[in-house]
């Protein structure tokens, strides 16, 4: 049975995705304990340059035009040919807008097995078990990967994306591609985010809003607090999306990564999709008034205090200090 | 433009989590569920859509505790058909067994859109949106955050992280996994509600034996072990300012 292990590399604008490089981590890690090749699948055009610091035995690369964007449709037709004739034990995703949607159809499409949410993959007597993390990070799920081919979707917190760095330019395999006769998607153009704001990624200290805040009105407050402090107000998803603050003000998986000293997450449950962006940061200080919340579980220090009773003896205690 | 959202029902995060005995499932006895956000964010877009340019509405959930709520509610928002999926769904299906049976109901009256929440925290083996895609063969976009319809295409906008957003045109049928509504999940009065119960049916149609082939056998379902955890700060407010303000002055901020 073929043991090879491909990992969809994702880019954008001549980047590689961080996820890449921790998926590439991921293949070496169950390559060492089960054997088989970490294979780098690299769907571009005309950017061969992308694959030169991927840590993988060989690089598949796919030259063609109807690849040099993302669109599902021809992503998911190169990928299901390659899979198709190679059948390798596992095909590595990053859960994200890209990986999440080809894994799924794949899946379907192909009559493959699919395991998501995946944190970590191991080899037990010639057993491939997952670990996945479920329903907000409160539940982990163990389970076989069934063989002679399962799909993976991952998400990041035990490989490292360092491991995933080759300084070895591996080598690069060509192939062809039968291009789909007709493309259902076309990509008409990118939309840029706003560039005015503030640079949240560049913040020192960054006061964090969620659910816990309850209405725009209260974010305020939070404002009050980010200004005594020197520092700048951001968010998880649900205050975003309810409109309460700009999308450039978001952390998270599809929001920006940060990498403060200080990060006072206020109200935020810490759902694996935020601290995920948040892992970089010195000092982590929740406040949240359910024990359970995950966000204790990455925090170095926390309360079970409401936010709205907080925050205003906190800004005036901070500046009773100023003064 | 013809629109169906399918929409399902996922354990309320809020409440406590209890693992089965066999220790391979969530213990259902006292579990609540509730409507997926994402899915609720899909329901919301297509009614946008329905004021915007007259579309048709359709919603569609499984039948699980809580189903006729969900289907009142989008009735009370403005949909125009509501659609009850019976099986055997309340013992907990996977998204493989439910998007094969909603393609199943969906071929024969396949609409322009069909839209659904892009992920739910319970998608163990995948999104329920590009399963279905798959199983229809359509086309399929997820992380939506805006629908127009143009010209008898519809333009698409996808979000990638960082705030980066790809427009993308496709020709229905399409499947979309919505991420979030143009316009924020509006509030709906209980009256309109129990209005919405006296005046709109809910058709019942019958699921096919559920398939969950291609999900994962599950071995074992836990708690996360917790390895480190917070210094817990203890006592009231004025309490934790006093201690917070020393953390500051620590770390150097004051």
């Amino acid at each position: 049975m073929n043991q090879d292990i491909f990992v969809l590399i994702e880019h954008m604008g001549g980047q590689v995705a961080d996820i890449s490089y921790m998926m590439l981590a991921a293949g070496q890690a169950i390559s060492e304990a089960a054997g088989g090749r970490v294979l780098a699948v690299l769907l571009a055009h005309q950017a061969q340059g992308l694959a030169s610091n991927l840590a993988a035995d060989q690089i598949l690369y796919i030259d063609h035009p109807s690849v040099a964007d993302y669109t599902p449709d021809a992503y998911q037709h190169a990928l299901a040919n390659l899979i198709h004739e190679r059948t390798p034990r596992l095909v590595l995703f990053g859960d994200t807008s890209i990986g999440a949607e080809i894994a799924g159809q794949l899946s379907a499409r192909l009559g493959l097995p699919l395991v998501s949410y995946c944190r970590s993959v191991r080899a037990s007597d010639g057993v491939l078990q997952f670990v996945s993390q479920v329903c907000g990070g409160k539940i982990m799920v163990e389970g076989e990967l069934p063989a002679p081919t399962a799909l993976v979707t991952m998400i990041p917190g035990v490989y490292k994306p360092e491991s995933g760095h080759s300084t070895h330019p591996p080598e690069i395999v060509s192939l062809d591609l039968q291009a789909l006769e007709k493309s259902c998607i076309t990509l008409k153009g990118y939309i840029e985010p706003e560039t005015s704001d503030v640079d949240i990624s560049k913040q020192d200290l960054l006061v964090a809003v969620g659910r816990g805040i309850q209405n725009q009105e209260n974010i305020a407050m939070a404002q009050d607090l980010a200004n005594v402090l020197g520092g700048v107000v951001c968010s998880s998803r649900p205050v975003v999306d309810q409109g309460w603050l700009p999308s450039t003000r978001l952390v998270g998986k599809s929001g920006r990564r940060v990498k403060p000293k200080i990060y006072l997450a206020l109200g935020i449950s810490g759902a694996p999709e935020h601290v995920e962006a948040i892992t970089g940061s010195q000092t982590i200080i929740a406040v949240n008034t359910d024990p359970a919340a995950p966000i204790f579980d990455v925090a170095q220090y926390g309360a079970e205090v409401d936010v709205l009773e907080l925050l205003p003896v906190l800004t005036a205690a901070v500046q009773n200090v100023k003064v | 433009m013809n629109i169906i959202v399918l929409a399902k029902l996922v354990p309320d995060l809020v409440e406590e989590l209890t693992i089965d005995d066999q220790g391979i499932a969530l213990d259902p006895t006292w579990m609540r569920l509730k409507l997926n956000e994402f899915d609720d964010y899909a329901i919301e877009q297509a009614i946008l859509m329905k004021e915007r340019s007259g579309a048709h509405v359709t919603v569609m959930v499984p039948d699980v505790d809580g189903s006729d709520d969900v289907l009142y509610t989008a009735a009370a928002k403005g949909a125009d058909c509501l659609v009850k999926l019976c099986g055997k769904f309340d013992q907990g299906v996977n998204n493989h067994a439910l998007a094969r049976a909603f393609a199943a109901v969906l071929r024969s009256r396949l609409p322009d859109l069909v839209l659904t929440g892009v992920q739910a925290h319970n998608d163990l083996d995948g999104p329920l949106g590009a399963l279905l895609a798959g199983f229809l063969d359509l086309p399929y976009i997820g992380y939506v955050s805006g629908v127009k319809n143009e010209d008898g295409k519809v333009l698409v906008r996808k979000e990638y992280p960082g705030g980066l957003i790809a427009e993308m045109e496709v020709a229905p049928p399409v499947v979309l996994g919505i991420q979030v509504a143009e316009w924020p999940l509006s509030y709906v009065a209980f009256s309109k509600i129990r209005q919405a119960m006296k005046t709109n049916p809910i058709d019942n149609l019958q699921a096919p034996d559920l398939d969950p082939s291609g999900g994962p056998q599950v071995v074992r379902m836990s708690k996360p072990e917790i390895g480190e955890h917070a210094t817990m700060i203890s006592g009231n407010v004025d309490e934790v300012a006093a201690r917070l303000l020393e953390i500051f002055q620590k770390l150097g901020v004051l």
